[in-house]
């Protein structure tokens, strides 16, 4: 198999077999490959929003879909993932030129006594190949990060990540100084990692726990849709 | 011999298994059973609860009363609960690392840059910590890993120059400053030897 792969040459394929090649080196991981092809979609006149998420994005949701159905596991991911990022390096500076619809602004860390930042990460490039604009706080990070960054920043979402039973309640802390300011309405919140559920997510005053990538952007879409009807309304 | 109807079990995290045995036979508990379900389940705790649960209804039957040697171990609170509703009891704390170092110690300590091996880590190294990370076939994920992590500590169950020398071969290779602390069985002990007395 991987004898007649080595044979491929992209730059032959057609748009539709390329992109269903970049979905299959995406998830192999394969870097070099999908920057080539990125290029290529980008010579044929392909708009960078485009190669993004029909290519790069729709490929990464096999992925994560897998990684939740248990067929991949973390090496894998972190390939694809990693993958992806070539990808995105290229494709960035093009959409901030192009001027492509942002849907919001969501500021987005690992929280206090944490440096698990895989699905950080993860989530954090999906949410931009989403068309929003992501503020990445890295790990580790206590309450005031959150809170002034996601001022200083105007953003509409505050994203944690949270991998250790021992961690995850520093996100109620999180939300609860947000209160006593008087800020917690200002922005939607949103919980992840695995030790993580719905229920918990609730009882700490989030707006939604997400269990992976793929359901953090829909509910920061559908959230960020309701923002919108609400301020419309007021 | 005690009778079925008067034993004890311990379901352990295979992890454990070894340890559990030494402070059985140490602590003269020969009327504990031990049956153990596999370490690995760690890398998907979403399905510890429920292996857990199953060995529970299939051994309730067979002993007078049941412990469950796992901590919280990432199921984020199910496992207490499902235990709770079992009636059986099991390991206070987060994990392993924190009950043998004692839960109130690790917790003061509060070193998020330290990653942590045990005797039963140290000798799985290679199937528990490498291969599953897929560092075998591609090294230079190593730093995607541990690149914020500073040390590798490691928890002593017992006292072994062997091991003491293969855990800093650990540490070298995923580029950590090492560092060596015997524990013990910490909290383990203890727990154990509570349960039995109850
Ligand atoms: C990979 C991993 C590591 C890597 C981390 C590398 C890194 N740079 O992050 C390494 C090996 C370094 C590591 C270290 C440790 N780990 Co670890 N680790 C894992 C593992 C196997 C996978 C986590 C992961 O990356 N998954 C892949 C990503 C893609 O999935 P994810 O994180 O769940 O993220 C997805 C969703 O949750 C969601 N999401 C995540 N964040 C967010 C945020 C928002 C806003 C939203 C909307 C969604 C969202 O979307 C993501 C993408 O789909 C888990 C077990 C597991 N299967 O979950 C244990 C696990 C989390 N680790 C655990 C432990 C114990 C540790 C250590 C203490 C172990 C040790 N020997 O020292 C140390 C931490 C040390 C310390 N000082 O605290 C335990 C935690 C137990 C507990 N009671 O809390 C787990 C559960 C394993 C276990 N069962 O024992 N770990």
């Amino acid at each position: 198999m991987s004898d007649e792969e080595d044979d491929i040459i992209l730059s032959e394929l057609d748009d539709d077999e390329l992109v269903e090649q970049m979905f299959d080196d995406l998830y192999d991981g394969m870097k070099d490959e999908i920057v080539e092809g990125v290029n290529i979609l980008l010579e044929r006149g392909w708009q960078p929003y485009d190669i993004l998420t029909k290519a790069l994005v729709g490929g990464m949701t096999v992925v994560g879909n897998d990684f939740r159905d248990g067929i991949l596991f973390v090496p894998e991911v972190l390939l694809a993932a990693n993958a992806m990022k070539g990808g995105m390096g290229i494709l960035k500076p093009l959409l901030a030129e192009t001027g492509a619809p942002t849907i919001g602004k969501m500021v987005i860390g690992t929280v206090k006594g944490d440096i698990h930042d895989i699905g950080k990460n993860l989530v954090a490039m999906m949410m931009e190949g989403a068309g929003f604009e992501v503020i990445d706080l890295g790990i580790n990070n206590p309450v005031e990060n959150y809170i002034d960054k996601a001022a200083a920043e105007k953003a509409d979402i505050i994203g944690m990540s949270a991998l250790l039973t021992t961690t995850m309640p520093y996100m109620k802390v999180v939300i609860d100084t947000m209160k006593e300011q008087g800020i917690r309405d200002d922005y939607v919140v949103l919980v992840g990692g695995a030790p993580l559920n719905e229920e918990f997510g609730k009882a700490i005053g989030a707006d939604a726990y997400c269990r992976d990538a793929a359901v953090a952007v829909e509910t920061a879409k559908s959230l960020m849709a309701r923002r919108h009807n609400q301020a419309g309304m007021a | 011999m005690v009778p079925e109807a008067e034993r004890l079990l311990v379901i352990a995290c295979g992890a454990l298994a070894r340890e559990i045995i030494a402070i059985r036979d140490a602590s003269g508990l020969s009327h504990i059973d031990l049956t153990c379900l596999p370490a690995i389940l760690h890398n998907h705790p979403d399905r510890i609860t429920g292996a857990v649960e199953d060995a529970v209804q299939k051994h309730k039957g067979s002993h007078a009363r049941i412990f469950v040697a796992y901590a919280d171990c990432g199921t984020g609170g199910q496992l207490r609960t499902a235990c709770d509703r079992l009636g059986v009891e099991m390991i206070d704390g987060p994990h392993c690392y924190a009950f043998y170092e004692g839960l109130t110690q690790f917790a003061e300590r509060d070193d998020a840059t330290s990653f942590y091996l045990t005797d039963f880590l140290v000798r799985q190294f290679d199937a528990f910590v490498w291969k599953p990370l897929g560092l075998d076939r591609h090294p230079e994920l190593r730093d995607m890993y541990f690149g914020n992590y500073r040390s590798l500590v490691y928890q002593a169950q017992t006292d072994d120059p062997e091991l003491d020398v293969r855990a800093r071969i650990c540490a070298d290779r995923l580029g950590l400053r090492y560092e060596r602390r015997l524990t013990g069985y910490g909290d383990l002990g203890a727990a154990l030897r509570d349960w039995v007395r109850d």
